[in-house]
């Protein structure tokens, strides 16, 4: 079957806020290993769509096929689609009351019921992969922005996920802090992690991104590879857009 | 005429009233931690049922809390002990007093709660939901650790308060201290037991505001 080498499959995808309508039919097929990277004007809908890919905002219809399992049916377990979709959110979202390793391991506990021991153990080893063993007592408070959303990083992947999804990871970040982050990304990337990123990085986008999708106005505007994207692209809406965050 | 001395701190009437006070003082002390406990338990237990947004449930916590807000703490007693009894429901003073004064206490403190509970940002629920957590867990183990360090200065003034309240139960025939410094007054003609109530009260609740304010310092941070 053709879609046995989907990871992700995303059918006419709306969503409407009251009258506004935000996702005008979105489709998307993304394979396993992939790394897609959305841009787009703010309000294009990007961070929308991102997050309608877990129902963390409910889309209005469509259809969305995470690993073969349909994710609006009626009745599925929402709970447990979700532990298989990572999402770094722009604002880190960490717990304030949790440190470090109780940040990374409440879900190891509470969803998958390990034992403190083991989910302490796994923790502590993602905390390790994004760079913050020594980290893991700290307190959300006394990490800087890039330290948090690592943590934030290593909390979505303790989970093991099939997917990740970043709502503009780096977005909240100092500029000497971006390139922590970023590095963790790629890392994650060269591991074979299947990945849709909102991003206004345009170098990341270029050199860690498999394809780019430009958004605008709620529907996906062009596609494609982020050489043909940045160097040469086809509409005269994604020109505009590049050439405003390109050359400023 | 006697002297200020003999009229508020007579040692022989003193000496002669104080078992009585001081057994006031335990009644005192019971009612107090009765009536904290019922009614934060129940504030919080209320405040978290109403973050399930069940619309009929919310309307009747909301419907209760206003009620129990809105009316006299005196009332309140004086109903529960002489307005129950008409409908068949006999009840202690004791029991009276802490119905009365817990559910006043658990009207405050579901408002605290939950204004605590709206106060703490989405981006802590989407992150609980989005790694598999139920609303329930995102509820208990996200949520409302912070919502609680948040209503903790909104509830430490009002529970002073209300358990302060504990004097009015003197009107409904608890024998706590306020209560038995009045009767001591009168068989003795003399003001002393009062002072010695005033200090039995003083034994209670400035231990009790100190701990609220160490309680206050110790989880009053703003996220």
């Amino acid at each position: 079957m053709a879609d046995d080498c989907f990871l992700l499959e995303i059918d006419d995808l709306h969503k409407s806020f009251g009258d506004l309508e935000v996702l005008k039919g979105i489709n998307l097929r993304v394979r396993p290993g992939e790394v897609i990277i959305l841009i787009g004007p703010s309000g294009s809908g990007k961070s929308t769509f991102l997050r309608c890919i877990n129902r963390l905002e409910e889309p209005t219809r469509g259809r969305i096929r995470v690993d073969g399992t349909e994710i609006m049916a009626r009745g599925v377990d929402l709970n447990r689609v979700r532990k298989d979709i990572g999402i770094v959110f722009q604002a880190f979202n960490l717990y304030p009351h949790l440190t470090a390793l109780g940040n990374v391991t409440l879900a190891l506990r509470k969803v998958l019921r390990m034992s403190r021991q083991d989910a302490e153990a796994c923790g502590r080893r993602m905390l390790e992969h994004v760079g913050l063993a020594e980290k893991a007592n700290a307190y959300p408070s006394e990490l800087s922005g890039g330290q948090q959303q690592r943590v934030a990083i290593a909390r979505a992947l303790a989970l093991e996920p099939k997917l990740m999804l970043f709502d503009e990871p780096t977005s909240a970040l100092d500029p000497e802090l971006v390139g922590s982050v970023l590095k963790v990304m790629r890392d994650l990337r060269d591991e074979g992690m299947t990945m849709v990123v909102v991003t206004h990085e345009m170098s990341f986008a270029r050199d860690a991104g498999d394809r780019v999708l430009f958004m605008d106005g709620g529907e996906i505007v062009e596609e494609g590879p982020p050489s043909t994207i940045f160097r040469n692209p086809a509409h005269q809406r994604t020109r505009e857009f590049l050439q405003r965050v390109l050359h400023v | 005429m006697r002297g200020l001395g003999d009229t508020f701190f007579n040692l022989q009437v003193i000496e002669k009233y104080l078992p009585a006070l001081l057994s006031g003082f335990r009644v005192t002390l019971a009612l107090a931690g009765a009536v904290v406990t019922l009614g934060i338990l129940l504030g919080l237990t209320l405040a978290m049922v109403r973050a399930f947004r069940f619309r009929v449930v919310n309307w009747l916590i909301v419907a209760f809390v206003d009620l129990f807000r809105t009316l006299p703490q005196l009332v309140v007693l004086v109903f529960a002990y002489f307005g129950l009894p008409y409908a068949g429901i006999t009840i202690s003073g004791f029991t009276a007093a802490t119905l009365g004064l817990g559910l006043v206490l658990a009207a405050f403190a579901e408002e605290a709660f939950w204004a605590a509970i709206t106060a703490i940002p989405r981006g802590q629920w989407e992150a609980a939901r989005s790694t598999g957590l139920s609303f329930a867990q995102a509820l208990g183990s996200v949520v409302m650790p912070q919502a609680v360090r948040i209503a903790i200065p909104l509830l430490t003034n009002r529970t002073i308060a209300i358990t302060k309240g504990t004097a009015l139960a003197s009107v409904i025939a608890v024998p706590e201290i306020l209560d038995k410094a009045q009767s001591a007054m009168s068989l003795s003609s003399n003001a002393s037991p009062l002072i010695i109530g005033a200090g039995l009260y003083l034994a209670i609740f400035a231990p009790f505001v100190l701990f609220s304010r160490w309680l206050e310092r110790r989880f009053g941070w703003i996220i």
